[in-house]
């Protein structure tokens, strides 16, 4: 059965009501002020690592994300850790919440489809971590540029923006996570702690699942080398299942210009290659093309899940 | 004769086993206040959901304005403001940034949407709030900001879920006074409500609900007449002579019962007041007091589901 009219009509009002909500929520307030404070932390530690290399580096804005100065991690590993609970705290309550407040079926009740309404909540969340990672970019760059007294190059600028862009496709993977949590449980504490139950696999035991994986799967038989090819290939697999690691590997080959593999590599492979020779930009661009639209097909497959989940709902008051 | 602004045919809706609604035939003209009256769980606010397209029939057919709610709702939705039962609103902003949001979302041309909101407001006699959070809202002030959104929005069909429940004596008085303030006005209203006093006060005809059924539709003398069968009901004091046996042999007379104080009820095919007043007389009693008493609707509702019960009785029996 057609349905008639515009069936996002209404979402930009949605998005820009959720967006101001979001600004002004003690809780966001509060999330963003923590991930201000960490990436404060690590590049100010960044800064005195790089002031010893100096000279000798021609991505020295880049080094500002990546260097880690023990104990503190680098801005870049920050961000993959931070980032899904900024994301978190946008989206755990954002269907939900509706409810609990008795404000969805007022809502649903003017002339907008369902549809406009989760866009818009998916949409208003978008603008909010875009802005956000955008002054965050811009304010680490001001700093990098007071400190080492140096603009960033052309290169830099441009693999600077596509780190940006994968930041936001990685936090829009949890955001519709916590979207689809939210759509799913009606207490927004259950959706809260689903959603950071599924964080904390993935940002710290991930790893040690997909390792007892591989080792269940494909086995290493000391006697044959193919084996160990597999295996390492199985674990790269199933690592990548987890949307911080096509986060950690994007990061790495965007801000790391002499990556030039993300898997294995074999020695026949380097052949004429010059050790430690910087990518230019589009190859790298093309290194992480599948991580990047991983995370995107991720994140649409999991808004889809929402979607659905939602369309289904009851709307009884 | 216009068209009726709600009709709906064989309307059903099944929960898995459970029928929420069962074959409802509903037709509403323009400027009419229809009430729903039925106790909870008895299908008003499903047959309320289905009008508005929130929630789907299993069969049947509705058209409110003429739109299908399914194919079109958005042209429905435009139409008809919906309160529902224990309105919430965006508790951080204010009664106008809440009125301002629903106008936007139901598409109301920027250039009338700030003097439609104040209109609201002082309609509803919240102007002087207007600028104040809905977190210091009373419940009858919500309710209230809840009619200022159908005002603003211009609906020419108001559908009121419970309107007055929780509300206190004068905050009911009120609401039902603004009610009846829109219906002179041409608003088609629809409230749904357990609270037989109120749906008598304001509205011009009702349908008694009973376990997903409209089981009785009329004005409310009619349908006090269909389940009273016509009968009065006549009070009587005296003194001096037992009515009991006075007035049990009246012709007409079908049933006489002592009340507690003192005072006699006589259930009677028609106004028999001459003839009981004369047979008192006449066997020496004074009349104290003999009045015949408006069928009220609780009457009415009383009667009907004692009926319902006497028969589940029956039929578990």
């Amino acid at each position: 059965m057609r349905r008639k009219g515009h069936a996002l009509a209404g979402m930009s009002t949605i998005a820009w009501k959720e967006a101001a909500d979001h600004f002004s929520s003690a809780r966001f307030h509060f999330v963003m002020l923590l991930v201000i404070l960490t990436a404060f932390g690590s590049v100010y530690g960044a800064i005195g690592e790089i002031k010893n290399t100096i000279g000798q580096d021609p991505f020295l804005f880049l080094r500002l994300l990546t260097t880690a100065k023990d104990p503190v991690p680098s801005f870049v590993a920050f961000l993959g850790f931070l980032l899904p609970l900024v994301s978190i705290a946008l989206a755990f309550d954002s269907v939900n919440g509706e409810y609990s407040r008795r404000t969805m079926s007022r809502i649903l009740a003017q002339p907008i489809y369902r549809d406009a309404l989760l866009f818009g909540k998916f949409l208003g969340g978008m603008i909010v971590l875009a802005l956000c990672l955008l002054t965050l970019w811009l304010l680490m760059t001001g700093l990098g540029i007071l400190t080492l007294g140096l603009p960033p190059s052309g290169p830099e600028i441009a693999r600077g923006l596509a780190f940006l862009v994968a930041c936001l496709a990685y936090a829009g993977v949890w955001l519709a996570m916590a979207l689809l949590f939210s759509t799913i449980f009606r207490q927004a504490a259950t959706s809260a702690l689903a959603a950071l139950a599924l964080w904390l696999v993935f940002a710290i035991f991930w790893g040690m699942i997909a390792h007892a994986l591989t080792i269940a799967l494909a086995p290493i038989d000391p006697t044959n080398p193919m084996t160990l090819v597999n295996a390492v290939e199985m674990q790269s697999a199933l690592a990548r299942i987890s949307p911080n690691t096509l986060f950690s590997e994007t990061a790495q080959a965007l801000l790391n210009p002499q990556t030039r593999a993300l898997g294995l590599v074999f020695m026949d492979q380097m052949e004429g290659a010059i050790p430690g020779a910087p990518l230019p930009f589009s190859q790298s661009a093309l290194l992480i093309w599948p991580q990047l639209s991983g995370m995107v097909a991720a994140m649409l497959l999991i808004f889809t899940g929402a979607y659905v989940t939602f369309q289904r709902q009851e709307v009884r008051a | 004769m216009s068209a009726p602004v709600v009709e709906a045919q064989g309307l059903t809706k099944r929960y898995g086993s459970t029928v929420a609604v069962n074959g409802l035939d509903l037709r509403i003209e323009a400027g009419e206040v229809f009430g729903l009256l039925g106790p909870n769980g008895s299908g008003k606010t499903t047959t309320i959901l289905m009008l508005l397209g929130l929630t789907e029939p299993s069969s049947g057919t509705v058209r409110v304005f003429g739109h299908d709610p399914l194919r079109d709702p958005l042209a429905v939705k435009r139409e008809v403001g919906y309160m529902p039962d224990a309105v919430g609103f965006y508790d951080q902003l204010t009664a106008r940034e809440n009125l301002r949001y629903i106008a936007k979302l139901s598409g109301i041309p920027e250039n009338e949407r700030e003097a439609r909101i104040e209109q609201a407001l002082i309609r509803v006699r919240l102007s002087k709030v207007a600028d104040r959070r809905v977190k210091t809202f009373s419940r009858g002030m919500r309710q209230r900001l809840g009619l200022a959104e159908l005002v603003a929005k211009g609906s020419r069909l108001a559908i009121l879920d419970e309107p007055t429940s929780g509300l206190d004596p004068q905050s009911t008085q009120e609401l039902l006074q603004l009610i009846s303030s829109f219906a002179g006005e041409g608003m088609t209203v629809i409230l749904s409500s357990h609270l037989l006093s109120m749906v008598q006060s304001v509205c011009d005809r009702v349908a008694l609900f009973r376990e997903g059924k409209a089981g009785l539709i009329g004005t409310v003398p009619d349908i006090a007449g269909k389940v009273l069968g016509g009968i009065c009901i006549i009070d009587l004091e005296a003194e001096g002579a037992d009515p009991e046996k006075v007035v049990a042999p009246i012709p007409g007379v079908r049933r006489v019962t002592r009340r507690k104080n003192g005072a006699v009820q006589i259930d009677a095919d028609g106004d028999l007041r001459p003839e009981i007043s004369r047979a008192i007389v006449a066997a020496g009693g004074s009349l104290k007091s003999l009045s015949m008493s408006q069928s009220s609707l609780d009457d009415v509702y009383v009667r009907y589901f004692e009926g319902e019960e006497n028969r589940e009785m029956a039929d578990a029996a």
